[in-house]
């Protein structure tokens, strides 16, 4: 067990699936010299060389379009996409082929690619570098999705998603890449959600950079003796929703939250199959709490667009509120000031 | 529309340039020299790239009736094409890989993907199908230009392979990558050749310039040729005639070899013309001229090898035997184009991914339940 930040154990991941496999190399503008904006590849390329730390020229279509040649070649690239809104250059690339290989060849050719992306607001940038473009990739047959929410997670998760044979996007919650946990000795399944914290009153679903936040949201309520369940996701693409239905079996109270904009953004899904398996037992409708139907609004206006400890709170007071239980889903008064 | 803002003039035939083209073969079948390539191929060998530019020939025939006769959806001709596909693909060798776009019959064909597979792609049963690895073949690009990145990225793998430099024809790969006149418009075409000069990769460029992309004209600005590319990368550029089965198989030794070497890329602009439609549901008729499709007519590729066959001796006995091959081919195409199996509705959910998941088995337990239970009913 050890403490470190998310940096540091991305970093610290990254490096031991380097030293798992040969054939597992990094790319992506500026992660070899710079070690990365954020330093998660801080002196990787010094130990591992620059053929297996590329610094690559600024074009985010190739730095995907080339992992798929290199794929094909039997390496196992992980690309950083330097900002989550520099992404759709390659979306083409990750939708229209690495997304689809795989299955037009019959099943024969593998794509164990990470896109790793560093996404989500908080942290006072311009735009282009606070979105949480992750449905998209979501409802995109043919990747995985997965969402860290601690060192623990990062550390391992980075490495689970090299070994994986499978396209994976790995969304790191930039802005909670300084803070720090513990690491442990063993991964949890990849492809599970986990409770974070118990609770017998209300549920809250959430993943990546907001798992914090419904944290101390859960922390202030116990404070006013109401219990909140929180569930971190974790996976994205395929979800794990079993611990969500079985909290909200007992709980029969629920608020999904994310950063990313509420129109079919993953609390829609979510939202929809707690619906379908959990009807009866729902004691008011499914509430979300979510960024709004805008662009991912100038710095100074972010903490209105953020779901804080208050909106959250918010919401879970909806599904207690018979009256106002139909307001959960919808925007509250006083939303954005 | 303001004049200058038109892309659709039709490129008059005669102000055709052909000064600057590599060129063994004369249009009527004459050998000549030139000082940049060389070809001292056998009799045998020239029989050889004749026999694949008429085979391709008739896979393409093939598709092209088999979708008028509704067996297929689609079908991208390859008529006048097939010097450029088989000349460059047959400099390549078995451990080579080659990114063929979705017109390059003649490549699939050369790597060995029995030719049956491409029907699936345009029949509706598959959307590839085969093993690339297992053919030295991609499959065929859609997305105008994808495949450049991916011949960039597999050759980052040769280089870290140590694949080239050695001397040895065991040990050194290259990567060749095909795209249109139009692909050179696009982004990752730029990206790929940015990358391949940055990284002094072993890839060629094959562009097939067919002179249309759908009905735009190859786009030259100031009349600048698309070899010229080459040049802002800093990389060797050669224009060769597309036609000319031997010049096209010559350069593209040359440029192999080169990136076998570890010298790094190399572009080609193969002049050539896409004789018939763009695909079956095009109708070439409105955006060109029959002078023009006259002029590409005389500079067919085969017939100028069969003429410079005609005239080294008599291969009567061969050239039957190709016939008859041919219409045995023709025959083979046509009966498993109708034996091409409907897709397998439970291999589409099993080949998403190499590790399924729980949420996909659920629904593809439920659809093949659906479907069940309508053929019971069908029977009933
Ligand atoms: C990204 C993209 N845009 C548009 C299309 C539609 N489209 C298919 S073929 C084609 C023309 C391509 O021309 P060119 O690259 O010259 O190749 P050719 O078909 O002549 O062999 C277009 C526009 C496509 N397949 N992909």
């Amino acid at each position: 067990m050890t403490r470190m930040s998310i940096a540091a154990a991305l970093n610290a991941g990254l490096r031991k699936a380097l030293e798992a496999d040969r054939h597992v190399m990094l790319m992506g503008e500026d992660i070899g010299r710079l070690g990365g904006v954020f330093r998660v590849t801080d002196g990787l390329q010094k130990d591992f060389g620059p053929a297996r730390v590329i610094d690559t020229p600024l074009a985010e279509s190739a730095i995907v379009g080339t992992a798929v040649g290199l794929a094909m070649r039997g390496y196992r690239p992980v690309v950083e996409i330097q900002f989550d809104g520099f992404v759709y250059p390659a979306y083409d690339q990750i939708v229209n082929q690495v997304a689809r290989l795989h299955s037009r060849s019959g099943g024969t050719q593998r794509m164990p690619i990470v896109i790793r992306i560093p996404y989500g607001g908080g942290i006072g940038a311009i735009e282009h570098h606070s979105e949480s473009p992750e449905a998209q990739f979501v409802m995109t047959p043919g990747l995985k999705v997965l969402a860290p929410s601690s060192p623990h997670d990062a550390y391992w998760m980075v490495q689970q998603a090299v070994a994986s044979d499978d396209p994976i996007v790995l969304m790191e919650p930039k802005r909670r890449y300084w803070e720090t946990g513990e690491v442990g000795d063993d991964p949890d399944p990849l492809w599970s959600s986990q409770v974070r914290r118990p609770g017998g009153d209300a549920t809250l679903v959430t993943y990546g950079p907001m798992v914090a936040t419904c944290l101390a949201a859960a922390e202030a309520a116990a404070a006013e003796d109401r219990e909140i369940e929180v569930v971190d996701l974790r996976t994205l693409s395929p979800l794990d929703l079993a611990p969500v239905v079985a909290s909200v079996r007992r709980t029969g109270r629920v608020v999904v939250v994310h950063e990313a904009q509420r129109t079919l953004g993953l609390g829609a899904e979510v939202a929809a199959r707690i619906t379908e398996q959990c009807f009866f037992h729902l004691e008011a409708p499914v509430g979300r709490v979510t960024g709004y139907d805008i662009h991912y609004p100038p710095s100074r206006a972010e903490e209105h667009f953020l779901p804080d400890v208050d909106r959250i709170l918010d919401a879970v007071d909806a599904t207690f509120d018979a009256a106002g239980a139909e307001l959960a889903s919808s925007e509250r008064p006083g939303g954005i000031a | 529309m303001h004049p200058s803002l038109s892309t659709t003039a039709s490129p008059a035939a005669a102000a055709f340039d052909e000064s600057d083209l590599v060129r063994l073969l004369t249009p009527d079948g004459r050998r000549v020299e030139h000082p940049d390539a060389a070809w001292s191929g056998s009799e045998d060998d020239l029989l050889a790239l004749h026999r694949d530019m008429v085979l391709t020939r008739r896979i393409d025939t093939e598709g092209y009736a088999l979708q008028r006769h509704g067996e297929l959806g689609l079908w991208p001709p390859s008529l006048g094409q097939e010097a450029v596909q088989v000349g460059t693909a047959r400099a390549l060798r078995p451990h080579d890989m080659a990114f063929p776009t979705y017109r390059d019959h003649g490549v699939t064909w050369v790597r060995g993907v029995p030719p049956e597979r491409l029907l699936g792609l345009y029949r509706g049963s598959e959307q590839g199908g085969w093993d690339p690895a297992e053919h030295g073949v991609a499959l065929p690009a859609i997305i105008i230009g994808a495949q450049t990145l991916h011949a960039a990225g597999y050759a980052m793998g040769v280089l870290m392979d140590e694949a080239v430099g050695h001397d040895d024809a065991a040990k050194d790969a290259a990567v060749a990558v095909y795209l249109g006149d139009g692909a050179t418009s696009q982004g990752d075409t730029l990206e790929a050749l940015s990358w391949a000069a940055s990284f002094t990769l072993p890839v060629v460029f094959v562009i097939e310039n067919n002179q249309y992309a759908i009905s735009t004209p190859t786009n030259r600005p100031g009349g600048v040729p698309l070899v010229r590319r080459a040049d802002g990368f800093g990389i060797p550029g050669v224009r060769v005639d597309g036609n000319d089965v031997l010049a096209c198989r010559a350069v593209m030794e040359t440029a192999l070899q080169r990136a076998r070497d570890g010298r790094g890329p190399t572009l080609i602009e193969a002049v050539t013309f896409r004789r018939g439609a763009h695909t079956t549901s095009d109708d070439p008729t409105r955006y060109r001229e029959s002078a023009e499709e006259e002029y590409w007519e005389a500079r067919d590729p085969i017939a100028r090898v069969r003429a410079l066959l005609d005239a080294t001796g008599s291969h009567a006995e061969a050239l039957a035997a190709l016939d008859a091959e041919a219409d045995a081919l023709g025959e083979h195409l046509r009966a498993a184009c109708r034996a091409v199996p409907d897709p397998d509705l439970a291999d589409l959910f099993d080949r998403m991914y190499v590790e399924s998941t729980p949420e996909l088995q659920e629904q593809r337990e439920a659809v093949l339940a659906w479907r069940a239970l309508g053929d019971e009913e069908a029977a009933r």
